[in-house]
């Protein structure tokens, strides 16, 4: 691996990546291309686009030029969705090698991956399922998220998972996990409020307290996203991570009472099928810079109300 | 690569069943206390095959038009079960959808259906590819004309020839689309050339001879073998409008003069 290549590549380009602190964090949404047109016409001011990263792993064509011209005009985050992480095979060498060139290519604000895993035995699941929590899997992917960051020459963002069935022979809780993991490996943390929210309702847990041990200090960008509910064996509500609809008002809530605890983050609403048009997902993002703008300044809101 | 020190256990163990509806839930995998894990560890069942079904429709939409949505998921079920995808890409997934098609017992009645399968596959093939200029007839115009038989050409990435005995290309152009689909009385054998201009693939029919041609071309014969094998299989084969087409097309990226001995 040639380090003093990798370094420099940020600064050669002269793009510039300060994120705009001060009046609140950035809000950005999924970047599907169906919206390009319509983003042209009337975008996201200040805003960001997420993409998976997977999907701009071909050489080129449309996908490339469409990912081009979006990062004309906003900042991106690569978010990706199958580098298997949380499996307990070697990571895919030919996938690693893509997913710096990715980041290499386009600069990211931002760089995610989950505490999931996707591929085992030579198969690609697509779906990002679950893993027990205990010390020998806490080294292996420790292991793989320093793997990772070597390749991109930068930290990642690791996203807390949705999950729907836990393992018996787990020994440490999600939550001491992945403050683990943190303290291992250096790495930030995406905090995804509506898998918070899905597991605290499959699991039977407090989504409050789960986001009370949460290590907070670490969380570099946030998610949002819609989820469906399905009956469980008991016929009592499975939420599943659908990312197909609007953010339930639960969410909000969790949303605006976190950002008040800890400020403005980056905030993104996923929205990955049965898409809406553009405006609409619009709403959605700047529903949030609402949120952080009211959290950030709460006189100034007051003072404009009352004029 | 370095071996990895951690048990495979949980995988090995969770794995099977996504694929597989007969294997239960492993027995590590639970709920929360009072409740049954079926459903729950059948999300993931479901999110599998569903979302790999998804992934299949994706590239074959011309396919799922044609055979009506219940036909297209229930045999594309079979595949995705049977063939998982290997790798993350699924945009390189279903290579061997239309050999499955051609195997599937309920598609017999449609012996087109995997040409045109084949037909979609190149077309996301070529939508992916790298971008390379294409050779120009300028370029092509600078060869000396008597080293012209020599001569030798650099297939642009996009390019793909999908030869069939049914008219494979008016099938796919009919269905691609959300146009209206109208009878096809036609029972010809069709051959495409696929390629992608700046912005869109193309789908070319090719005239008689073209599909030996450009495969003989696209595999590195010369201008001047491509062209007795063209001749030999079509006398038709017209020289001039052949390499009219794979320009306009942007078959090749680049020509060069190579004596082959």
């Amino acid at each position: 691996m040639n380090d003093s290549t990798s370094t420099t590549a940020v600064c050669e380009s002269g793009r510039s990546h300060s994120m705009t602190r001060g009046a609140h964090g950035p809000v950005g949404t999924s970047f599907k291309h169906e919206h390009l047109a319509a983003i042209h016409v009337d975008g996201l001011k200040d805003g960001f686009f997420e993409v998976h990263a997977e999907n701009y792993m071909g050489a080129g064509g449309p996908p490339h030029r469409a990912l081009a011209a979006i990062r004309e005009d906003y900042r991106l985050s690569i978010h990706g969705v199958c580098m298997s992480i949380g499996g307990p095979g070697a990571l895919d060498a030919a996938h690693l090698a893509r997913f710096r060139e990715l980041v290499t290519r386009y600069e990211p604000m931002l760089v995610s991956e989950h505490l999931a895993w996707s591929s085992h035995g030579g198969k690609f699941f697509n779906d990002l399922l679950p893993l027990p929590y205990t010390k020998e899997t806490l080294e292996n992917v420790c292991e793989h998220i320093n793997q990772v960051q070597e390749a991109i020459k930068r930290p990642i963002l690791l996203e807390n998972p949705s999950t729907y069935v836990a393992f018996a022979s787990s020994t440490i809780s999600e939550n001491e996990f992945i403050r683990a993991v943190v303290q291992r490996t250096g790495c930030g943390l995406l905090l995804d409020i509506n898998n918070v929210f899905v597991s605290a309702t499959n699991h039977g847990f407090s989504a409050e307290a789960y986001l009370d041990e949460f290590p907070l200090e670490h969380v570099g960008e946030i998610h949002l996203a819609g989820h469906s509910e399905q009956r469980d064996d008991e016929d009592e509500p499975l939420l599943i991570d659908s990312h197909d609809c609007a953010i339930s008002d639960s969410v909000w809530s969790l949303y605006r009472d976190l950002v008040a605890r800890i400020g403005p983050r980056p905030t993104m609403v996923e929205w990955d099928s049965n898409l809406p048009a553009w405006p609409a997902l619009r709403t959605q993002a700047l529903s949030a810079r609402q949120i952080m703008a009211e959290q950030e300044m709460p006189l100034a809101g007051e003072a404009s109300r009352a004029g | 690569m370095r071996a990895e020190n951690v048990s495979c256990g949980y995988a090995t163990a969770f794995a099977p069943g996504l694929t597989d509806p007969s294997i239960t839930v492993p027995e590590d995998v639970v709920a929360a206390p009072g409740k049954r894990v079926v459903k729950r560890y059948n999300v993931y069942r479901n999110n599998v095959t569903v979302s790999l079904i998804d992934a299949l429709a994706a590239v074959y939409p011309a396919i799922q038009r044609i055979t009506g949505v219940d036909f297209f998921r229930a045999m594309a079920r079979f595949h995705v079960r049977a063939t998982p995808p290997t790798s993350p890409l699924l945009f390189e997934y279903g290579r061997d959808f239309p050999a499955f098609i051609e195997t599937y017992e309920y598609a017999r009645e449609m012996p087109w259906l995997a040409d045109t399968a084949r037909i979609e596959r190149a077309w996301l093939d070529a939508y992916h590819a790298a971008d390379l200029p294409v050779l120009t007839a300028e370029a092509l115009a600078e060869i000396d004309p008597v080293s012209l038989a020599e001569t030798r050409f650099r297939p642009h990435p996009t390019a793909r020839v999908v030869r069939s005995p049914y008219p494979a290309v008016a099938i796919f152009a009919m269905n691609r689309t959300d146009g209206p689909v109208t009878p096809l009385r036609s029972s010809e054998a069709q051959d495409a050339l696929v390629t992608r201009t700046e912005h869109e693939v193309l789908v070319s029919r090719l005239p008689d001879g073209g599909a030996t041609f450009l495969s003989h071309l696209l595999e590195g014969a010369s201008l001047g073998e491509a062209v007795a094998v063209a001749l030999q299989e079509a006398p038709s084969f017209d020289i001039q409008a052949n390499l009219a087409g794979m320009l306009s097309a942007g078959a090749f990226t680049g020509v060069h003069v190579q004596r082959g001995d």
